[in-house]
């Protein structure tokens, strides 16, 4: 296995690398944040609502990417973690709770805590069966959320008031809306890049490389294992929150086991166990999606293509060329 | 709740399940042998739906409709194989799902193209439309009446291939071990094709019999797929019998669940929280039963290897 991180100090010649990976998020944030001014401007606003999806997509994304590409762990019922945090929402605001840190400090919670125990029943499978048994549970979730009709069922259940943050915030307006998401994205990625290269991250990897040794090394694999998942469950939570917010709506179909696929899907086609992978992928996959839309609804066969090129051309995904465009200059 | 209803509920039950079986026992071997998980097996029931569906509408005789589906997937699935999946056999899983996933959009655009975005409706034989008088006070239609016999049949018939022939011993050869088969000069990746195809062939007739009772339309294949790797799963993946108990456990769970819970939990229950509950419950069943017998035997009901 060639890490990233290894390659690049192997090659006295990237030098430029580090500084480019260093000051090109930031890059990122100033372009992202200026956006919603930008927008208007530039007759872009119909995008404004399109890359802050993008930004929540990306949340859910990155939090899959650590537990598949970094744990090894192919879950496919992520999207059950998202309709928890959802629903918990909703859940509060149906009982007349308005403020934004009550109700996604819930979801997260209430995310963490499913995760914490669907993950406890479903690590002591492998491979492709753990990979059923954690669509099953969302499954389970999705009929849960179905039959619940106090809050619309299969219909869904509108959010008409915007949620308060306090301090001024209105997140009812489209643009302190994106830079609440934008701000919480670039947390939450912050965050995720420094535990993916902490000690907790490291002894993660070396589960996915070999189990049987790190627990012969003492590292206690099943705890690691089960404390990764539920922070990522938390992570897909909040973004089911943020989701809830930015659509005024929540319906079962956020829970639909092919969402949890496309999940899957974006973080393979962005580069699993890359620390730009899931962002790439959401960007790639939403963005195409979104053009191909605009333009015909035969949209679907040219992702289905892109995804067989992918496999077939690109197997670590579309940040490994990247990585590997970069070395060779 | 009298008896004739839970005769009826259970033969309903009992056709789903064979039905399922269809669909799991190509899924179940393509994934004992070749260790490929293939997503667009619920494209093939699809296409095999619609094939007859059209060819029914078009004036072809039920039967004929059905056989002509099941020739067109074959093909279908041929092209499929030689094309995609073949060169999926040495790859993870993970690529296996993408693939496959790619598949079924693509899949699923195609049949768009082709047959409409609207689903379509399939008819019953004119012949087979009525009830038969099982019991005296029994009357049960005569379609699924045909679904249960053609799927014992098939089940037999693939108990005796997989069995009691020199093909079938080569399939179980290469599920339980397929290296020691390699090395004894089997050519797996032959057997492969055969077992592919042939699970196409099945599907294409689970969807072409579905067709009538259920919804034609984009999707139904992916729909499908769900129950039908939660057969595979809790049989054991690779093993036939296993499937066969397995898509009858999740045939009647199923049915059961939504014909007795319901009034069951009304029993006990205010009316409205029974509803509700039983909903939830009838829908969660058959992943409620994976579950536990995943935590139970984590590697399913008759483990084909080891």
């Amino acid at each position: 296995m060639t890490r990233p991180g290894k390659a690049s100090s192997a090659v006295p010649a990237a030098d430029l690398a580090p500084l480019a990976a260093r000051v090109l998020p930031w890059v990122l944030l100033a372009v992202l944040a200026a956006f919603p001014l930008l927008a208007p401007v530039l007759g872009l606003e119909y995008w404004l609502g399109f890359v802050r999806r993008l930004l929540i997509v990306m949340i859910a994304a990155t939090s899959l990417n650590f537990i598949l590409g970094y744990g090894g762990m192919a879950a496919l019922g992520h999207a059950g973690f998202i309709g928890v945090g959802a629903y918990t929402v909703v859940a509060l605001v149906d009982a007349g709770v308005g403020s934004a840190w009550l109700a996604w400090g819930a979801a997260l919670a209430a995310s963490a805590l499913a995760a914490a125990a669907i993950g406890a029943l479903s690590l002591r499978t492998r491979g492709v069966y753990f990979l059923m048994i954690t669509l099953a549970f969302a499954q389970m979730l999705y009929y849960l959320a179905v039959s619940l009709s106090a809050y619309g069922g299969d219909d869904g259940y509108g959010l008409y008031t915007p949620l308060a943050l306090g301090a001024g915030i209105d997140t009812g307006d489209e643009a302190v809306f994106f830079w609440v998401v934008l701000a919480i994205a670039a947390l939450v990625f912050a965050l995720f890049s420094r535990i993916a290269a902490s000690r907790f991250g490291h002894a993660l990897m070396g589960i996915r490389d070999n189990e049987t040794r790190m627990s012969a090394l003492g590292y206690p694999v099943f705890r690691l294992k089960l404390a990764a998942f539920a922070g990522a469950g938390a992570l897909a939570g909040l973004a089911g929150a943020l989701l809830a917010s930015h659509n005024a709506f929540v319906s079962p179909s956020l829970m639909h086991w092919t969402e949890s696929a496309t999940l899957l899907v974006m973080v393979v086609l962005g580069g699993l166990g890359r620390r730009w992978g899931a962002p790439l992928g959401v960007a790639v996959w939403l963005v195409l999606a979104e053009v191909l839309k605009l333009h015909t609804e035969y949209w679907h066969w040219p992702l289905g293509l892109l995804l067989i090129t992918v496999v077939f051309l690109a197997p670590r995904g579309l940040a490994a060329l990247f990585a590997r465009a970069g070395r060779a200059a | 709740m009298d008896s004739i209803f839970v005769i009826e509920q259970l033969l309903n039950g009992l056709g789903y399940g064979l039905m399922l079986f269809l669909l799991a026992a190509g899924l179940s071997l393509v994934f004992g042998i070749m260790d490929t998980m293939n997503l667009a097996h619920g494209s093939l029931y699809m296409a095999g739906a619609y094939i007859a569906a059209r060819a029914h509408e078009a004036g072809a005789g039920f039967a004929t409709a059905v056989l002509a589906a099941v020739a067109a997937t074959v093909v279908i699935a041929f092209l499929l194989e030689q094309a995609i999946v073949r060169r999926l056999y040495a790859r993870d899983h993970l690529a296996q799902v993408i693939a496959t996933f790619g598949v079924i959009l693509i899949a699923d655009d195609v049949v768009k193209a082709i047959w409409g975005p609207s689903p379509v409706m399939a008819a019953m034989p004119a012949a087979l439309a009525g009830p038969v008088q099982l019991l005296p006070e029994l009357p049960y239609p005569a379609y699924r009446l045909l679904l249960i016999g053609v799927g014992l049949l098939v089940a037999l018939g693939l108990y005796l291939l997989v069995s009691h022939t020199r093909i079938g011993m080569l399939v179980r050869a290469g599920a339980s071990n397929r290296g020691m088969a390699e090395l004894m000069g089997v050519r797996v990746g032959r057997v492969f094709s055969f077992v592919f195809v042939l699970g196409a062939a099945l599907a294409a007739l689970a969807g072409a019999l579905m067709g009538p009772i259920s919804a034609v339309q984009i999707g139904m294949g992916e729909a499908i797929l769900i129950p039908a790797l939660v057969v595979i799963v809790i049989g054991g993946i690779g093993s036939v019998r296993g499937a066969f108990v397995a898509a009858l456990l999740v045939g009647m769970v199923d049915t059961a669940g939504r014909a007795f819970l319901p009034p069951a939990l009304r029993a006990v229950l205010p009316p409205a929280l029974a509803a509700e509950l039983g909903a939830a419950l009838a829908g969660i069943a058959m992943y409620l039963l994976m579950a536990a017998v995943l935590i139970l035997k984590p590697a399913g009901l008759f483990p084909a290897r080891g």
